[in-house]
Parts: structure tokens; C-alpha cells; sequence
């Protein structure tokens, strides 16, 4: 490994585990430890951990933090309520998405913008921007070194953090955060994450990173890797940014138009509306294969022996028992239950369009 | 830990002569271990005939695709049909029930070619 890979806090933890590491996005973090299938199967059915402390947390701090971040995050900001997150895309003046993320509204003029690893430099840099060149009445902080993130995750997450942490409040409900004690150290603790499942993120020190992983392990809570978490937000039909939308993509094209707040002020209103009324050429389906075969990104989307499309994402998946994927397609064949044609190496093998997600957990 | 009744590849294939003189062949412990969990495998059909390493078949693991090669020259006589349904047996029993075919007409002398147990065991020791 180069010595300009980044680790993280858990580093020496998950090779305690066997963790199986791999270089991502300039980290070096575990791909899997018992494996993908049993990692996966284990969040669906009881619950898993995620080391995602490679994901950048900048605080965006003053006066006009919350106008900074609605000038380019698709949700309405300004309109939060102090303890409650919202998922949205950075959308830039031409509406490609730069990033997406979630954005949470910790304190009086004090937000937490959680975004992807590989576009960290590049959300800093823009970020940087917007304030030198509107909202100079803002505090940039990049503290994803300092402040370590694990994702807790499935059907028992609820019932082990309300007896870890008894002062976790029974009202964080899905998209809340807060602050509490586990073991005496103060962790910033949200309902969210990125499978599908019930579950936390919780930001700790970094240097109490280990000792939480090995608390909420004791509980038994199967360790995961990156692996496990690309198959359960694929079943979840949640996008993952870089691989199924990039910055030549807009949000209308990758089915998230319900995420952006069209009305507000914004960097990228004139693009988006623009693109709102003349409609989108192709757009993101879900799809599942009629016959034995991987999908994989990349690969070319065919109907009637003529290109309609690429994948973008796509694999087993075991909850389903199928083989699924995501891709752009022609408009017209994004209607649940279009036929088309994936070319997996030279083989035509039949698929078919289906809404999206894959997978819902039953809500009780 | 290597089975000593068979023969192996530097492609992480074994081969077992059966009492008939047709072979078996699949993939090793340590092949399996790397791919990770197999989620999906292509064989070739019966009646095919292969040459000595020619591709016959691929097995894709959840973040891969890799080819498999015939250790020996010979004709397919069977193919296991329970990894297509089950393409995890591969993970679970590399060296009995995750067997891939079975080739008929197979030529022994190239058996010579291959390593011994003991043999693939060093090769792996070189690959850390």
C-alpha cells in the first residue's frame, strides 16, 4: 500500500477481524470480513457495523451556513428544524450533480454536511467557493480525521442503542439526530444510513472509535464491509454517487427529482428548471434479469440489437435470490415491465425494467 | 490440506483421475477463498472438446469475473448441473460437491504437467 493511503480509526480493529482490506478512494478499508453474502444476510435479518469514517463530515458553521447550503444542496435547508437531517445532491449552475449527501442541522447556525469519500477535495473546493464568493460570513470545517463514523444497522439496531444509551431519545425517529452517552463519551448519533434497514450512524471522537465498534460487537452485531454495503443499498435502490450519477448527470435523469427543491434560490435553479419542463431523454430504471446472468456497470443495454442504454450498477442479490441492476435507459423503457437486453461479455441476456427499490423492510 | 489423490494447476484448477480414467475437475480452496462468494457460474456443454488450458467456463463471485481453464485436454462429458442452481457450493465444498465437469478422452500424460498436492502447496507459500 502507498504511504498516501488514509486509515482510519478502526484500521488495526478490522484487522483484528480478518477484514479483508482494499484500497477506496484513498483509504484503506475492509471489503469484507466473513463475507458479502453472510454480511448482507446478517443486516437483514439481526444487525451489522460499517467502518464509513472515510466519508467526509464538514461542519459548515455562521450566519449564513444555512443560505451557503441551500445556494447548492437540493433540499430546503433554511427549513429544518434544529436535530432533524435531510438527504439531497449538490447540484452545480449547469444542474449536474457534484455529490450527494446528507446534511444535518445540529445547533443554532451550525450544519453537518456528510459526503462521499471520492468527492471529498472537490465538495471542500466547492464549498470553498460559494463562501469566498457569497457567503463570506461562513466557517468551513473539515473534521472527517477527527470525528470517526460507524453505520449500525438492522432490524435490532433500535432495541440495542435504547439500552446502551438510555438517554437516547425514544423520539429519534428516521432523519433525527442528537447527542448522547455511550460509555460515558459523547457521540453524535442519527437515524440513518445507506441499506435499507432500520439503523444509526453514530460520530464519535476518532479515538473512541474502537472502543464503541467493540461495544456495539459485543452486542452481536456482525462486522461488514464494503462489500456487504454495495449489495444492501443495491437491493435498497439507493444510487451510489460516481458510479450511477456523476456531475454529466442531473438529478431528473437519475429518478431523484422528489429531493429537489425547485422553488428556493438556488445555484442551480435556472438549469433544473429548465430541465423540469422540457423533460429528460433517458433516465435511471431498475431492472432485474429474466435469465442467469451478472450485471455489471458498464455494460450495454440492448433491445432489438440496437444500444438503449448502459448499466450502471448491478449483482446478486441474496435477499431477492436474483440478479439485479440499475441503468439509464431510453425514457419509454423505464415503465415496469419494458423487455430489453443486457450484453454481459457478448451474451444477450434478457432483463426487465422494475420500480424501484428492490427491497422495503416491513415497517412496524 | 490439499487433497494428495489429484493434480493441480498453476491456475488454481484440480484434477481428479476417477477409477474409470475420466477426470474431475473444479476449482481450489484457495481459488474459492479469493474470488469470495460465487454467485454465478458458466460451463461448457457437453460433448465439448477442450485443449489443455483452453478456457472452458467462467465463475463470477459478487465483485468479479474470472475465467476458468481445463486443466487437461479431453471432451466434457458431464458438467455439474447443481451449481448452476447453487453456484455456493463452489465456496462451501471447493474440492467434492463444488466439482465443475467431468472430461472423458482424457490424455494421462499430461497429468506431468500439473503439481503435485505438496507441490501446489509451495506455489501458494510463494504467493504469500
Amino acid at each position: 500500500m502507498s504511504q498516501s493511503m488514509s486509515r482510519t480509526a478502526l484500521y488495526d480493529t478490522h484487522l483484528s477481524l480478518g477484514g479483508r482490506m482494499v484500497p477506496f478512494a484513498g483509504w484503506e478499508m475492509p471489503l469484507q470480513f466473513q463475507g458479502i453474502l453472510a454480511e448482507t444476510r446478517a443486516v437483514r435479518a439481526h444487525s451489522g457495523l460499517f467502518d464509513v469514517s472515510h466519508m467526509g463530515r464538514i461542519w459548515v458553521r455562521g450566519r449564513q451556513a444555512s443560505a451557503l447550503l441551500d445556494w447548492t444542496a437540493t433540499g430546503n435547508i433554511s427549513g429544518l428544524t434544529q436535530g432533524r437531517a435531510r438527504y439531497g445532491l449538490l447540484c452545480t449552475h449547469e444542474g449536474g450533480i457534484l455529490d450527494d449527501g446528507i446534511v444535518y442541522y445540529l445547533g443554532p447556525e451550525e450544519y453537518l454536511l456528510v459526503c462521499n469519500a471520492s468527492n471529498r477535495d472537490a465538495v471542500w473546493r466547492w464549498l470553498a467557493e460559494l463562501r469566498d464568493s457569497r457567503f463570506q460570513d461562513t466557517e468551513l470545517d473539515d473534521r472527517t480525521m477527527e470525528v470517526g463514523m460507524i453505520a449500525f444497522q438492522g432490524p435490532d439496531a433500535h432495541a440495542v442503542m435504547e439500552r446502551l444509551s438510555p438517554d437516547l431519545p425514544g423520539s429519534l425517529r428516521p432523519f433525527r439526530c442528537a447527542s448522547i452517552q455511550v460509555d460515558g463519551v459523547t457521540v453524535l448519533i442519527a437515524r440513518t444510513g445507506y441499506t435499507g434497514e432500520d439503523g444509526f450512524e453514530l460520530m464519535p471522537p476518532a479515538d473512541a472509535s474502537a472502543d464503541i465498534w467493540k461495544r456495539l460487537l459485543e452486542t452481536g452485531a456482525v462486522p461488514c464491509g464494503l462489500g456487504a454495503r454495495d449489495v444492501l443499498r443495491l437491493e435498497a435502490g439507493l444510487l451510489l454517487h460516481g458510479t450511477d450519477m456523476n456531475i454529466r448527470t442531473n438529478p431528473y435523469e437519475a429518478g431523484l427529482d422528489r429531493f429537489v427543491a425547485l422553488e428556493k434560490e438556488s445555484v442551480y435553479a435556472a438549469a433544473l428548471r429548465q430541465v423540469a419542463s422540457q423533460g429528460v431523454g433517458r433516465k435511471l430504471t431498475g431492472f432485474r434479469m429474466l435469465e442467469r446472468g451478472v450485471p455489471r456497470h458498464g455494460y450495454t443495454i440492448l433491445q432489438d440489437n440496437l444500444e438503449v442504454g448502459e448499466v450502471t450498477s448491478g449483482g446478486y442479490s441474496p435477499t431477492l435470490d436474483s440478479y439485479i441492476g440499475l441503468g439509464y435507459v431510453a425514457m419509454e423503457l423505464t415503465a415496469p415491465g419494458s423487455r430489453f437486453v443486457v450484453d454481459i461479455r457478448g451474451r444477450q441476456t434478457e432483463a426487465e425494467a422494475v420500480a424501484l427499490p428492490f427491497y422495503s423492510r416491513r415497517r412496524g | 490440506m490439499y487433497p494428495d489423490n489429484r493434480r493441480y494447476s498453476r491456475e488454481h484448477e484440480w484434477v481428479l483421475i476417477e477409477s474409470d480414467g475420466r477426470a474431475l475437475v473444479g476449482i481450489t480452496d484457495y481459488a474459492q477463498e479469493q474470488l469470495g462468494d460465487v454467485v454465478f457460474v458458466e460451463l461448457p456443454e457437453a460433448g465439448t472438446q477442450l485443449d489443455q488450458s483452453q478456457k472452458m467456463g467462467e465463475v463470477e463471485s459478487v465483485k468479479a469475473v474470472s475465467d476458468l481453464f481445463t486443466p487437461l485436454t479431453g471432451e466434457v462429458a458431464e458438467v455439474n448441473q447443481a451449481l448452476v442452481d447453487h453456484p455456493e457450493l463452489i465456496n462451501d465444498d471447493p474440492h467434492d460437491k463444488g466439482w465443475m465437469v467431468r472430461l472423458a478422452s482424457v490424455d494421462a500424460t499430461q497429468l506431468d504437467s500439473l503439481l503435485s498436492a505438496s507441490e501446489y502447496e509451495s506455489f501458494l507459500a510463494e504467493l504469500g
